[in-house]
């Protein structure tokens, strides 16, 4: 048997209200991350519901987007944002604790963002 | 009225107390502790980046290398993750062996934690005990998967490598006289004044401090949140008896309470999967390149772990992700730490069982 778990598909937009909306519920936050796309990130937003249920909320973000961050609603949230920022280039407004892209240290910029296709 | 003088003291990145390297500082009025800023990132090892070079079969070997401790359920984690891309279930035999092993990492897992706790306060003799115990089950490992650390059992599709009745029952003898010294053991970490002492009242998470701050595993139990990923019915759970293990008291003390009993319950879990495992088959094989995405939880020592992959139909997937426990046992670490004397922080730290090798992935 294996653990179903839902995907469900969110604007941007309602990150911070749908986020709010769960803490609200006595969700656990329990993680999030970011895939690289060319001009842009695919980020995950993961809960665990008072009965252990695993919900997931995706959204799409552009490289010109500025996210709010939810580490005042959720404050476990500050090194999942403070690694998409340093990794992918996410762009986070309002990190309760930035490390200002040196949560891991590296040399390199955003190691993990896949470069824009030509013409873009 | 005299004012108290503040200081920031920097803890780490490299502390007797600390076999892996993370720093804190912490701010102190006198001796207490005001707040306390964590650095993470000294030994990143962008692990995740490799999934670029390595094809996802290759990329099982470097996911098992996250950690020493966990390597196991590392590498399980993955190929869950591959497999529900792909729609595959593995067979029953296979589902039972992994879930044998799992609970064989939790088991020296939590010894390692005891010996490591005991060694904190000072009681060498009890810390030797512990992983005296540990040996035992790190001989069973190299029984039944050749390794001691790294054990490459896991494979997409199944198990590489079966385990014979005798081997099964064989465990199961050394699991049972192992449980009377075990418990003699941890009947000093539970009874004895000095180490009750040092550990009860140490570094309180309430329950809705463990749900504010993401906490997992024992951390969480310990703060009277019944929550066990492996209630979900990964692997064969569903067909095994057992409660989760928690306490009321979320203090330290109640913290080695849920991981002492973690141990007994995993000793009882092997039992009743040597008793249930069917015969047959040990994998199936797995034809194509993934495409698609998946996520799987499963329940480490150290608590809930999370991996994501997502393949686009060629044999580099696109994104490996692993949300490792003490990732996000973090948080409640510095939020415990405020309010306590600085002498106590080693032991502070110790009670959320880290893992920067996991954390640093």
């Amino acid at each position: 048997m294996r653990e179903n778990y839902k995907i469900i598909d969110i604007s941007y937009s309602d990150i911070t209200d749908i986020m709010l909306n769960c803490q609200k519920q006595g969700d656990r936050l329990v993680q999030m991350h970011a895939v690289s796309i060319p001009s842009g990130a695919i980020l995950y937003y993961s809960v665990s519901t008072g009965d252990n249920e695993f919900v997931t909320y995706k959204t799409q973000v552009s490289d010109d987007v500025v996210l709010p961050s939810i580490s005042s609603i959720y404050p476990n949230a500050i090194l999942y944002e403070n690694e998409m920022k340093e990794l992918f280039g996410v762009n986070i407004d309002c990190i309760s604790l930035d490390y200002n892209n040196r949560l891991y240290r590296i040399n390199v910029e955003t190691p993990f963002k896949k470069p824009a296709k030509e013409g873009e | 009225m005299i004012m108290s003088k503040r200081s920031v003291i920097p803890f780490g990145p490299q502390h007797p107390v600390l076999p892996e390297p993370i720093h804190l500082d912490l701010v102190l009025e006198d001796e207490k502790i005001i707040e306390a800023i964590p650095s993470i990132g000294y030994v990143h090892r962008r692990l995740e980046k490799l999934i670029d070079k390595r094809d996802f079969k290759d990329y099982l070997y470097v996911i098992e290398r996250l950690c020493g401790i966990c390597s196991f359920m590392h590498g399980m984690g993955y190929c869950e993750a591959v497999e529900r891309v792909f729609d595959t279930e593995i067979p029953d035999r296979a589902k039972y062996l992994r879930m044998i092993w799992c609970e064989m990492s939790r088991i020296h897992s939590h010894l390692l934690w005891l010996g490591l706790l005991a060694d904190a306060f000072g009681f060498d003799a009890l810390f030797m005990q512990c992983w005296r115990m540990r040996e035992k089950v790190l001989d069973m490992f190299e029984a039944s998967t050749g390794g001691r650390v790294i054990f490459s059992v896991n494979t997409i599709g199944g198990v590489r490598k079966d385990m014979s009745k005798d081997m099964l029952k064989g465990f199961v003898n050394e699991f049972n006289s192992m449980e009377k010294e075990i418990r003699r053991l941890t009947d000093v970490f539970l009874h004895d004044y000095s180490v009750e002492t040092r550990l009860r009242g140490l570094g309180i998470l309430t329950k809705e401090d463990a749900l504010r701050f993401g906490a997992v595993g024992p951390m969480m139990r310990a703060s009277s949140i019944a929550q066990d990923t492996r209630k979900t019915g990964y692997l064969a759970y569903n067909d095994i008896d057992f409660d989760i293990i928690t306490s009321d008291e979320c203090d330290g003390y109640a913290r080695c309470f849920v991981r002492i009993n973690e141990i007994f319950q995993s000793i009882n879990i092997i039992r009743q999967a040597v008793e249930k495992i069917p015969d047959g088959q040990i994998s199936v094989p797995i034809k194509g390149n993934p495409d698609g995405e998946a996520f799987v939880r499963l329940e480490q020592p150290r608590g809930e772990a999370i991996y994501y992959v997502k393949g686009n139909g060629t044999k580099f997937l696109d994104r490996v992700r692993v949300r490792t426990p003490t990732f996000t046992n973090l948080t409640s670490l510095i939020n415990i730490l405020p309010g306590s004397e600085l002498a106590d922080v080693g032991l502070q730290i110790l009670t959320i069982d880290p893992c920067v090798s996991c954390t640093e992935r």
